[in-house]
């Protein structure tokens, strides 16, 4: 009689849920890493009108800011920066889209989400090669 | 009626809309600049400060930072009220958002206008 199989509900949005127990579907990610983009990106602008401000500032600066550039570890944080900027400029349109209600069924999400994440990576590897 | 807290959303279609409205105008900056940058004579110190000095440029600029900081705004308060839920600590993060926020855009005038 109580052969019904007992679920193990309700679920929680626990930090192990999230990493283990639930799969989160393409168009979440693209919706997650436009918040996370766009906080990072709100937290670098101190650095980035720095670096502005540097290469404005005289010719010196400017090859300060050349050389700058050119260490590792800043140049990561720059490509960071650039797809950061990128993932929201893409996934930024396709909210867009969305608000239109264009793309909102199921396949065309998915579709456009992949073409999110792959147009962003391939803007930061064109820009990444243009600036160095 | 709905509980309308005073660290909420300004419950409107404003923020909303203004949201979306200037990443169209940044948008469009963005497309601007990665073009003129791309497709003009190397990036020297000279190019570059030829480039912001002039007032289109300027303008242009300015605009994108106006945009930019209300962008940030609206985008910012919806990370904190859906993460942080103490109405004071709330909003002691909101006050030192728009004053980054501020800070930002004072420093972006000066830079343009030096």
């Amino acid at each position: 009689m109580n052969a019904v199989i007992k679920k193990n509900r309700p679920k929680f949005l626990s930090l192990p849920a999230l990493l283990f127990q639930i799969r989160l579907p393409l168009p979440g990610w693209v919706s997650i890493l436009h918040r996370a983009s766009g906080a990072l990106l709100f937290l670098a602008m101190v650095w980035l009108l720095f670096l502005l401000d540097r290469s404005l500032a005289s010719e010196r600066d400017f090859e300060f800011v050349r050389r700058y550039a050119g260490l590792p570890l800043v140049k990561l944080s720059l490509l960071v920066l650039i797809w950061a900027y990128c993932h929201h400029f893409c996934a930024g349109i396709r909210y867009l889209f969305l608000d239109l209600d264009r793309g909102v069924d199921k396949p065309a999400a998915r579709a456009t989400s992949y073409a999110v994440l792959g147009a962003s990576l391939a803007l930061t590897a064109y820009f990444g090669m243009k600036l160095w | 009626m709905v509980n309308r807290i005073v660290v909420g959303a300004h419950y409107g279609l404003r923020d909303w809309l203004a949201q979306r409205i200037t990443a169209v105008i940044m948008a469009v900056y963005s497309v601007i600049l990665a073009v003129v940058l791309l497709t003009g004579t190397p990036i020297s110190y000279a190019v570059w400060k030829d480039l912001f000095s002039q007032g289109w440029m300027r303008v242009a600029t300015l605009l994108f930072a106006a945009s930019l900081a209300w962008h940030m705004w609206v985008g910012v308060r919806d990370i904190l009220m859906d993460y942080v839920k103490p109405t004071g600590l709330r909003l002691a993060l909101q006050t030192v958002t728009l004053l980054t926020i501020a800070a930002y855009l004072g420093w972006t005038v000066q830079i343009l206008w030096r």
